[in-house]
């Protein structure tokens, strides 16, 4: 359910000019909803950020997240791969 | 990832026949600034609370569609968390809130000159809005002209 509700955000915000990105554990959802900008991260729901108390991994996820608004080609939905701390 | 093949047969079945919502095809917004000049906003679908606001009501048919601004300088460790769904593990945040809002990650980024700065203010929604209507005509309006006051060049969303 929470990537649609992002999502839903994610698309109102673009149109007014902000630019987004995002993390998602359901990344079919994410494609359903077609969001413009989604990291997909390999944990399951309710651990979007890794692990708790893990400050590099979480870095990590928001720096590879960040990155995403680099990219022209929308949509873009990304696999996050950990190369160390971030 | 997790993928829907792999969910309880419950929330498989709920997963497939649900009439997700679907965006416009509309022009992306693309950064035009350098990511170390830009102020970013972080959109949790966590149902976090700060100290003294309403938590989010479990009993809303449809799901709670109101939102809550988080203060850019809060201690998250304040924050409660008050989402209703029981098909997502509310350990990890139990035990560390910026797995739902990662507010203390993104102020080292801005302090390692990663990103400009943190935003004055954060988003909080309660991500189980199954029947998202007035959450789409009254929420979301609302947080794109507060983020968008608050001159914010990225939102980074973050699901549970």
């Amino acid at each position: 359910m929470c990537p649609q509700t992002v999502g839903l955000v994610q698309g109102a915000l673009e149109q007014a000019g902000v630019t987004t990105t995002g993390v998602t554990c359901v990344a079919e959802v994410s494609e359903i909803v077609g969001v413009p900008r989604a990291l997909d991260v390999p944990w399951p729901l309710g651990f979007t950020m890794g692990e708790p108390n893990n400050p590099e991994l979480q870095r990590a996820v928001l720096m590879q997240a960040l990155a995403l608004t680099d990219r022209d080609d929308i949509p873009v939905l990304e696999s996050f791969e950990f190369s160390g701390p971030g | 990832m997790v993928r829907i093949a792999d969910m309880d047969l419950k929330l498989r079945l709920f997963m497939r026949g649900y009439p997700w919502r679907r965006l416009d095809e509309t022009a992306p917004a693309h950064r035009v600034k350098d990511l170390a000049a830009c102020r970013v906003a972080l959109v949790s679908s966590a149902g976090l609370v700060a100290p003294g606001q309403e938590p989010y009501d479990s009993k809303i048919k449809g799901g709670d569609w109101s939102w809550r601004s988080i203060p850019g300088d809060i201690d998250v460790r304040s924050l409660t968390e008050h989402h209703r769904s029981d098909s997502w593990d509310h350990k990890g945040i139990e035990a560390d809130r910026n797995m739902g809002m990662p507010l203390d990650r993104l102020r080292e980024l801005a302090a390692a000159g990663v990103i400009g700065d943190v935003a004055p203010r954060h988003i909080s929604v309660m991500g189980s809005v199954t029947a998202p209507g007035r959450f789409i005509r009254k929420t979301v309006p609302e947080i794109v002209e507060a983020l968008t006051a608050d001159g914010v060049d990225i939102a980074l969303m973050v699901p549970v």
